[in-house]
């Protein structure tokens, strides 16, 4: 009731501001920390990889530039990556719909379950079916393609052996993305609002109706940044190419051949770092550089779809 | 006889029913069973393959359903059935290589498996013999120096973003950056490892230290965001009470947040090693491939399993088939370990499930 005394600092109180000074400071400084470790990353892929594009000759693998050299591969790895999304995304968003809406719970729950486990096999395990299982598979199919379809660019051939073509890569990577596209879109079906499915079915709309009508509308935002997610996984994929393509720096269309395919910049890099020394390493860290950018690209778009989704 | 039959033309008009036609219960299974028969028929008198067969039957479900469905029901509902059979074949489609990729690996793979396989390296072994003990602990050393590297450094900023930086400038760049970094490919954290490492060991450096550093730039993201999830959970009460109480905001943290998040943080943290456990292309480029066992990442080539897995299918010399057979044994060990890591993650997170309800 008196005047009230100027509060007394004991030692207690005191330590404790230390305490939060420290902590706060280290736990600012981890993630300062990670902010170096991205800029260490840019700097260094910089450093190391900008003196490539003074090269050419030997020095790019033949090229008359370094644009000679990272195009080929560049156009590789975008076409591996959308034959990938073409065949993934419409099977992911099926399995995605089986696992929200069509399957029965305890089902449901089961194959989600599975299918999160899916997407954590190692990416060189799927280069190994790949190569190993997939591309003798798939032969036949090719050879079919060559005989009968020969007239479009696509399917021209010759059909290898091995069944290790550009076509066999892109699926390789489809059923790599496809758990992923599968988790995301599922995610995003499940949160449609009950109250806007229920109202579509109440109105007599049959379950394809409430699916086109109230969760497709719902989930669009979501599934395009499925894909684009998907698709950057697919993009900077290593092995699973590495271990189905041979290493090639053509421009080609021609997607069920060995010889006159095209590569990709992932694998490239994988197959030739072993054997590069000086100057090619350099060229080989500036792909990587360009493809660093173009997932960096695809990611950001997709995350900004995404947060505009969440808004909206 | 008569009755049945003449009883349809006259009914519509004098009753009106509530319901409209519909197609029995079971007319999906009977179409099923009698498109497998046509498919059947195919592969018997047409002599065409099973895979063609197994098409045209398809086929014959895909059109001969909806159209019986549009014939009694209407275009609605058949082209509701069309859409249910379309996402099942989707779904089916796709379970088709999962399913063939896991069993190539057990198949394949089981046939290898011995006591000697395990515990023997590949060190002066060509063809018969030899084993896979210096990829799995290099995969385990590996491994473990990304966790200690990237775990406390993740979660501490996942504190940060979440206690202390709120909605500062800094904390949203660091966001953003996080973002960036999980797109980052898995090779080029390799690169970046290579070039760091260059710089102070020169070119050509292998050294297992180096994989562990770019599997923490692939790991440190996916620490981050589960930490900030599981931590954005605690409610806010839990903090008011310990400030009431007088407890300084670090205690507060590490005595009342942080252990109510812990179960999640474990599980994510897991996660996240299963996920860089199988990474290839970081270490191919900077951990390289040996034939002996070497448990000191800081000098010296390192084998792990995936790369160990890669170079026995790209260069496997005169042994090929051997070396094949390693690869699937390899890869079948890889997959029983991320799996295993992936249940213990789940049952973790189901044990100590995140006790935010009242």
């Amino acid at each position: 009731m008196s005047v009230t005394q100027p509060p007394v600092v004991d030692r207690e109180e005191s330590t404790g501001r230390f305490g939060d000074l420290v902590f706060a400071g280290i736990s600012r400084g981890s993630a300062i920390l990670i902010m170096l470790a991205l800029a260490g990353v840019a700097v260094f892929l910089l450093q190391q990889g900008l003196p490539a594009l003074g090269h050419h000759g030997d020095s790019t693998y033949g090229k008359d530039s370094i644009w000679g050299f990272v195009w080929p591969l560049l156009f590789g790895t975008l076409l591996a990556s959308v034959i990938a999304m073409l065949v993934a995304a419409p099977l992911a968003i099926g399995v995605a719909l089986i696992i929200s809406h069509y399957a029965p719970r305890p089902i449901a729950k089961v194959m989600g379950w599975l299918i999160d486990l899916l997407a954590a096999i190692p990416s060189v395990v799927y280069g190994l079916w790949g190569i190993q299982f997939l591309a003798l598979n798939m032969v036949p199919v090719y050879q079919w393609l060559e005989d009968h379809a020969g007239w479009i660019p696509f399917f021209e051939g010759p059909v290898p052996n091995s069944g290790r073509t550009m076509f066999t890569a892109g699926l390789v990577l489809a059923v790599m993305a496809l758990p992923i596209i599968t988790a995301i879109c599922r995610e995003v079906f499940a949160q449609t609002p009950k109250m806007h499915q229920e109202a579509a079915l109440a109105l007599g709309a049959t379950r394809w109706e409430m699916i086109r009508l109230a969760v497709f509308p719902y989930a669009r935002s979501g599934m395009v940044s499925a894909v684009l997610l998907g698709l950057g996984r697919a993009l900077g994929e290593t092995m699973a190419v590495a271990m189905v393509l041979a290493p090639t720096l053509l421009v080609s269309f021609n997607l069920i051949t060995a010889e006159k395919g095209s590569s990709t910049i992932a694998a490239n890099i994988a197959l030739n770092f072993g054997n590069a020394s000086g100057s090619k390493i350099e060229t080989l860290i500036f792909s990587g550089l360009v493809l660093f950018v173009i997932t960096f690209a695809v990611n950001f778009l997709g995350r900004a779809i995404a947060a505009r989704g969440r808004k909206g | 006889m008569t009755d049945l039959q003449t009883a349809p033309p006259v009914s519509p008009r004098q009753s009106m029913s509530l319901t409209g036609a519909t197609l029995p219960r079971l007319a999906p299974v009977l179409a099923a069973v009698i498109a497998a028969g046509v498919g059947a028929l195919a592969a018997v008198i047409g002599g065409v393959g099973w895979v063609a067969a197994a098409f045209v039957a398809w086929l014959v479900l895909v059109v001969g359903l909806p159209l019986w469905s549009s014939a009694v029901e209407g275009g609605r509902k058949a082209r509701d059935r069309v859409a249910t059979l379309l996402v099942w074949s989707a779904f089916g489609l796709a379970m088709i290589p999962l399913v063939s990729l896991v069993w190539t690996v057990l198949s394949k793979g089981i046939g290898i498996l011995s006591g000697q396989f395990l515990t023997y390296s590949m060190r002066g072994v060509l063809g018969e013999g030899g084993g896979i003990y210096h990829a799995i602990m290099g995969t385990l050393v590996i491994t473990a120096l990304a966790t200690v590297i990237s775990v406390p450094i993740g979660v501490l900023t996942a504190v940060y973003l979440v206690e202390y930086g709120k909605s500062s400038t800094l904390a949203r760049v660091i966001t953003f950056l996080v973002d960036v970094m999980t797109g980052i490919p898995s090779i080029v954290a390799g690169l970046f490892a290579y070039a760091l490492f260059a710089l102070f060991f020169g070119p050509g450096v292998r050294m297992g230290l180096g994989g562990a550093v770019a599997l923490s730039v692939l790991m440190v993201p996916i620490v981050v965001r589960a930490t900030e999830e599981m931590l954005k959970l605690v409610p806010d009460e839990l903090r008011e009470a310990a400030y009431a109480l007088g407890v300084p905001k670090w205690r507060t943290i590490t005595k009342v947040v942080l252990p109510t998040a812990v179960s999640g943080i474990v599980t994510g943290v897991t996660l996240a090693v299963a996920r860089v456990a199988g990474e290839t292309a970081p270490l191919l480029i900077i951990a390289g491939l040996t034939t002996s066992t070497n448990l000191d990442p800081f000098s010296d080539r390192m084998a792990t399993l995936p790369v160990f897995i890669f170079y026995s299918i790209t260069e496997p010399g005169l042994y090929v088939d051997e070396m094949t057979d390693y690869a699937w044994g390899a890869a079948l060990v890889l997959v029983a370990i991320v799996m295993l890591l992936n249940v213990v993650a789940r049952v973790v997170g189901g044990l100590f499930a995140p006790k935010t309800g009242r």
